[in-house]
């Protein structure tokens, strides 16, 4: 079978069993929703302080809400210890962690699709007419916060404290991709023009893509073996 | 390493922290040969077979399976491992199980395959009953199978005999004569020493860490398993 066949093995064996558990996705959700409800009660709704801080708030949710699905991602795999048979098996650290990515990017974006019409409806944000533009930003940040976590979550699975670690870990290196994603998404839910500055926040997006996930598929082998 | 070895371990040393959990392991085991690796609980029978399985890296030493390194894909390509755990999921099904890892060793037909195990295993009537369903009987002979699965010419199984129930034992008894009648390798640690010795043609025993004995499996130990730990065993 090829690289990618397996890999996609990977990814369907994970969705499979979220589909049928459905334990990180129901927490995730509920988890989003329960973030914007306690957030809208502090901001008046018709504001212009809502708009200017839209994007920060909509990152919050994601970023809060996608760690509770990738802490699972590998902790799912010390039940039986299948994480050492999928180890010991001829699949690459790389395909292992491709695989794994793919199933959280999906479930992430599920988990974002729901709630930004929520939110939309909680804040009374108008989603802007380019929801394509939004939808890209989405897409983009999401791929930085599921790379990063997905091989932190690979490198706290055997702590105790691991639910604790990830976020401490993840967060900081997620920065300047979050920066990138609150900037473009506050200027486009707020109906304004994307300038040559706002340029500047797609490029830093894609190459901090395009550069934790070299880093991370170079990794992820010392991380799964030592 | 002789060209009839299977696995040349030459001065493994391996640390958790600052102890010691293997110390200067040296041996080779012949191709088409069983060997039980023995030892009291502690030993290091699990980290050694942790480490030739490519789950974990030595400190020292080098070690060579069927010639080329641990972790190479060829290598993990021909090696079935049954660790403690059972390696196969709650939530999907026992085919889905079989299949996923035949898709992952690069089987030809994963479906076929599948279905061929668990007809072997006496799973063919449960074949999409969910894992987390099933009793630890059911269980084990599924681990069994995905061991199996991809015909592998080494087999590296940690405690094989441990909570299986007869019908399990029988099934792995039946496969690993015939893995031996088919010229493969058998690497078996365990506390069962009758079961293991009936099946052994060599046996290597760890204390602390260390190697206390290797050579061929004789009839004394056969007709007395103790007899072993109570010439070579640890003070």
């Amino acid at each position: 079978m090829s690289f990618l066949g397996q890999t996609l093995a990977i990814a369907a064996k994970d969705l499979r069993s979220e589909v049928r558990s459905k334990e990180t996705v129901n927490a995730s959700l509920s988890f989003a929703l329960v973030i914007l409800l306690l957030f809208s009660f502090a901001f008046d709704p018709d504001s212009d302080q809502v708009r200017e801080i839209a994007g920060g708030l909509l990152w919050l949710v994601f970023a809060f809400a996608g760690t509770l699905i990738l802490n699972r991602s590998f902790a799912r795999e010390l039940v039986n210890d299948c994480l050492d048979a999928l180890i010991a098996s001829p699949v690459s650290g790389a395909q292992l962690f491709l695989g794994k990515c793919l199933a959280n990017y999906a479930l992430l974006m599920i988990v974002e699709c729901i709630s930004l019409p929520i939110f939309a409806i909680f804040y009374n944000v108008r989603l802007p007419q380019r929801l394509a533009l939004l939808f890209l930003v989405m897409l983009l940040g999401t791929w930085g916060l599921t790379v990063i976590g997905t091989l932190f979550s690979a490198m706290t699975v055997n702590l105790r404290l691991r639910e604790l670690m990830l976020p401490t870990l993840v967060y900081p290196l997620l920065i300047p991709a979050l920066m990138g994603a609150i900037q473009l998404s506050t200027v486009l839910i707020a109906g304004d023009t994307l300038g040559e500055q706002n340029l500047f926040w797609f490029r830093l997006l894609v190459a901090f893509d395009v550069i934790f996930t070299i880093l991370s598929l170079g990794l992820v082998e010392i991380v799964l073996v030592g | 390493m002789s060209p009839a070895s299977a696995v040349a371990i030459e001065g493994v040393w391996k640390y958790f922290g600052d102890f010691p959990a293997l110390r200067d392991i040296s041996f080779d085991v012949k191709a088409g040969s069983c060997l039980a690796l023995l030892g009291r609980n502690g030993a290091g029978k699990t980290t050694l077979l942790r480490i030739l399985a490519g789950l974990s890296k030595a400190a020292r030493g080098r070690i060579t399976i069927l010639g080329l390194d641990p972790r190479a894909e060829k290598t993990r390509q021909r090696i079935g491992m049954l660790g403690h755990g059972i390696g196969v999921y709650e939530e999907l099904s026992a085919f889905e199980n079989l299949r996923l890892f035949g898709r992952l060793y690069g089987v030809d037909d994963p479906r076929k395959t599948a279905t061929e195990w668990l007809e072997r295993t006496g799973l063919d009537r449960v074949r999409d009953g969910l894992v987390r369903e099933f009793s630890r009987g059911m269980r084990q002979r599924l681990a069994v199978a995905r061991c199996f699965l991809h015909n592998p010419s080494l087999l590296l199984l940690d405690e094989p005999f441990t909570a299986l129930d007869d019908r399990a034992i029988q099934v792995l008894q039946e496969l690993l004569k015939t893995a031996l009648a088919e010229g493969r390798t058998i690497i078996m640690s365990t506390h069962q020493l009758r079961e293991a010795l009936e099946l052994a043609t060599d046996v290597a025993l760890i204390n602390r860490g260390k190697l206390g004995f290797r050579g061929e499996r004789t009839w004394e130990m056969l007709e007395d398993p103790g007899w072993l730990y109570r010439h070579y065993g640890e003070a």
